[in-house]
């Protein structure tokens, strides 16, 4: 349990992607199974534990401790699971052998939660926690709550799984459903066994765009390539074999549960590519009604009738037990559009019309509805290939929309950044006051963060811990995807990809834009 | 006619101050006769009249306001009268110099100021000493049962393990010029860094002033080069450099590619203070007592009444009214929550 604890401590302090890796790997690499593996399934969201309430937790702490120290600390603390681990008394075991962590492993303390019945569990925990050092106390507390929130995705942590094998990301996402904790196959063809067998509809690791640009296609013969609209909802393949029907993420994450619309339209045999909706007839709903539907575990008839969701298929990787990926694309998209899959909920994307760039560009100056982002180009005649090659697929997107905004706060970055006012809030004029709309913290030259910086450290007027806020006076051209209405945020409105594309040291702020042209973009 | 403890001993906007020997102890404010219990700047502050301290104090109170910072000075040694009391210096283990200050009226009961104080051993200064009293002055700046500072070479071992995994980028810590810059470095050695290591130029004077007290650093180099040569990481060989907490707000560490920010402090305790400060690795180092230290120095002095200072108090009086002990807040002011 102590690696444990200090691989989760340590993952929620680092902000950096390449060292999150380098933690994880290490981590793979030096701890003994099974450990590693219910520790592969903690990070990944597949351990199914039985879940402790806030409540349960707070009844455990006031067997042990005062109340009123215990009410004085959570307020100081802030978190009740890092509240307890920090307060319980000293059990039996803290000594030495809480030192050398030879107390509980990860196997045991879940083998424990997972066996125990829900009357007894809270007396099983107490006598865990009396087990175990503070931050292993915290580490068991998080995975008993369910809720790690170390700032690591599931595929970071496959990711970091292949470093150092032989193996790629990819492969161990091809058959990562058929594996269950604690993943004893997985770890053992990772260091040369034989690979486990998939499970039936397995997810094929998806093959993802480059950006490119008008300079970069000239030289290009458009004759080679195919064009479709990018529609802005998510990325699915759509896995049904063997009478079993899987919806997947790009990164090969299950949604089936929060979309049991499309699962029943998924009456055909094979595995096909495309764009997750919300459609209502012929109109497809804006990105954040898509967003309603997501990450759910179950989902309402309310919300099934209000938010209805539908595919829009533009690649078919299988079809009735044959790979079909090998195949060029233009031979695929036949086999797609042969393969009769239509239904209601279930359309194909049209091939766009074009003869030269040019036409092209036409269109995606245009697009016919609002919830197109660019233009997909893919050469004819590439193969379905795992991973981002470039050349034989571009995302050509629509130009940013821009807004002229005043910086208004600033907050240090980490990592490279460090030291670097780097983290900005910016604002537009409501009436005569700054009201935030979003913030950003990338889109600049590493020399324009240094301008920033000075900028920044010159003109703060005020500091609210790490925060500085800055004199109103410089404006910043923010480039961004999109917008969606949202109640959370003081201005209504929150941005999709926001950074800074230029910084207008020429432009008064009195000259920024006013809240109500951004509300009008909506 | 014996005196009770609150009139020979009461919080007044200078400071404690202590009536029959007419003196306070660590004013905030210039006073004729002042009693500093140790080097921090907001307990030893500058120009009294005359300071009474440990040879330490004195020292460190000179190299940071310069030789002039009071009109007269004296060497606390042994037992010393000063008015209607007899006073005496004993170690806090807090930092270099640090000491609890009793103060014995002819009448009236024994009064101990603990300062701020520590009871782990620190490779740094000399452990702190029970000292019987029977009112005990305490500070409470972890008065929290949530406060338990783990063994300090274990967190030692933590940074090194840090640097290990992470050749290539260097780890700066924060800590306070006085007394935790030098524990972190001692700790260091003692977990088996025999490199160099960088300070910024606000700690050299002190790392140099222990070296002169005896206390073994190793070999430290300066991390002060301004920021000018192309690639920032050539000119910092060293990987573990230690600066003041407020040098990670600064230009300073901009010259430090991809740097590990850690920060020594009993705070780093709770996460949300780390999260504040975008510290990548806290390190629980501190020098003051935490909760099992603070409730177990009451119990084993066992005073009849325990005055708090200042910190978490209201964890502390609720302990003392669990355990039956007779306490109250002095809430004095101007000591900093933070510097730790």
């Amino acid at each position: 349990m102590k690696a444990f604890a200090r691989l989760l401590e340590r993952l929620a302090f680092t902000p950096g992607r390449n060292s999150k890796l380098t933690i994880l790997s290490h981590y793979f690499g030096t701890t003994p199974d099974p450990d590693r593996g219910y520790a592969l399934a903690a990070l990944t969201g597949t351990l199914d534990l039985r879940q402790v309430s806030a409540s349960v937790l707070k009844r455990l702490a006031s067997d042990r401790v005062d109340e009123q120290l215990f009410r004085l600390s959570y307020d100081f603390v802030g978190d009740l699971a890092e509240t307890i681990a920090l307060i319980w008394p000293a059990g039996a075991a803290t000594g030495s052998q809480a030192e050398t962590g030879a107390g509980v492993s990860v196997a045991q303390a879940v083998n424990l939660l997972n066996g125990t019945g829900k009357l007894a569990l809270s007396g099983v925990i107490a006598d865990l926690l009396d087990r175990l050092s503070p931050p292993e106390r915290l580490a068991l507390l998080k995975l008993a709550t369910g809720n790690l929130r170390v700032g690591v995705s599931a595929r970071l942590t496959r990711s970091a799984l292949a470093m150092g094998t032989q193996r790629r990301v990819e492969e161990i996402e091809e058959i990562w459903h058929g594996l269950s904790p604690p993943f004893q196959p997985l770890f053992d063809w990772l260091d040369g066994g034989p690979r486990p067998d998939p499970a039936p509809a397995p997810f094929r690791p998806v093959m993802l765009s480059t950006p490119v640009t008008p300079a970069e296609l000239a030289p290009l013969d458009p004759r080679d390539f195919i064009a479709e609209w990018k529609w802005d909802g998510i990325r699915v393949q759509a896995v049904s074999e063997q009478g079993i029907r899987k919806l997947y993420s790009r990164t090969g994450e299950e949604i089936g549960a929060a979309f049991p619309d499309i699962i029943e339209a998924m009456t055909f045999d094979g595995a096909v590519d495309g764009e997750l909706l919300v459609r209502r007839g012929d109109e497809i709903a804006p990105f954040s009604d898509l967003q309603k539907r997501l990450g759910r575990k179950q989902v309402s008839r309310v919300l099934l009738r209000s938010h209805p969701a539908a595919l829009r298929l533009y690649d078919i990787l299988t079809w009735q037990g044959e790979d079909l990926r090998p195949l060029p694309l233009a031979q695929r998209r036949a086999r797609l559009e042969a393969a009769g899959i239509d239904s209601p909920r279930i359309d194909l994307s049209p091939l766009l019309p074009f003869d030269d760039w040019n036409a092209l560009a036409q269109l995606r100056a245009a697009p016919p509805v609002p919830q197109i982002e660019g233009v997909m180009i893919k050469r004819r005649d590439a193969p379905y290939l795992a991973g981002r090659p470039r050349g034989p697929w571009f995302k050509w997107k629509q130009d940013p929309m821009l807004v002229d905004a005043v910086l208004l706060y600033a907050q240090s970055g980490h990592g490279k950044r460090s030291g670097f006012y780097s983290d900005f809030t910016f604002g537009l004029w409501d009436g005569a006051d700054l009201v935030p709309v979003g913030k950003a913290y990338f889109g600049f030259t590493d020399e324009e963060l240094r301008e920033l910086d000075r900028f920044v450290r010159k003109n703060t007027v005020q500091r609210f811990g790490p925060v500085r806020q800055l004199a109103p006076k410089l404006v910043v051209e923010v480039a961004f995807e999109g917008l969606n209405p949202s109640p959370r945020h003081r201005s209504g409105i929150a941005m999709r990809f926001p950074r800074i594309a230029r910084i207008r040291w020429d432009k008064p702020a009195a000259e920024a834009d006013r809240l109500t042209s951004l509300k009008g973009m909506l | 006619m014996t005196m009770r403890a609150d009139e020979i001993v009461y919080p007044t906007e200078a400071g404690l101050y202590c009536a029959p020997g007419d003196f306070y102890i660590d004013p905030l404010r210039p006073v004729a006769r002042a009693l500093v219990t140790h080097g921090h700047a907001d307990h030893a502050r500058p120009g009294h009249g005359a300071v009474l301290a440990t040879r330490q104090t004195l020292e460190i109170m000179a190299i940071r306001y310069g030789e002039e910072f009071t009109a007269s000075r004296q060497i606390a040694d042994g037992p010393i009268r000063i008015g209607q009391t007899t006073v005496s210096f004993h170690p806090a283990g807090h930092v270099l110099g640090s000491a609890q200050i009793l103060i014995v009226p002819d009448k009236g009961p024994r009064i101990l100021i603990s300062g701020d104080y520590c009871r782990v051993p620190n490779p740094v200064c000399a452990p702190w000493e029970p000292v019987p009293c029977d009112i005990l002055i305490t500070e409470a700046t972890f008065g929290l049962p949530i406060f338990r500072h783990p063994d300090p070479m274990a967190e030692a071992r933590r940074l090194i393990a840090s640097m290990a995994e992470f050749p290539d980028r260097p780890h700066l810590v924060g800590a306070y010029a006085l007394g935790k810059a030098q524990r972190v470095i001692a700790l260091a050695r003692a977990a088996g860094h025999a490199a160099p290591i960088a300070i910024h130029g606000a700690l050299k004077r002190l790392c140099d002033y222990h070296a002169e007290q005896g206390i073994d650093l190793g070999p430290l180099v300066a991390a002060t080069e301004p920021a000018t040569k192309p690639n920032p990481a050539d000119h910092d060989t060293a990987q573990l450099v230690l600066a003041p907490p407020s040098a990670f707000a600064s230009p300073w560490v901009q010259r430090f590619r991809d740097p590990v920010l850690c920060y020594a402090s009993g705070w780093m305790t709770v996460r949300a203070r780390a999260r504040q400060r975008g510290i990548e690795l806290p390190l629980v180092i501190s020098d003051h007592v935490d909760w099992p230290q603070l409730t177990a120095t009451i119990r084993e002095l066992a005073p009849t009444e325990v005055w708090i200072t200042h910190g978490a108090e209201d964890g502390l009086l609720r302990w003392c009214e669990i355990e039956g002990f007779a306490a109250r807040p002095l809430r004095l002011i101007g000591y900093e929550d933070e510097p730790e």
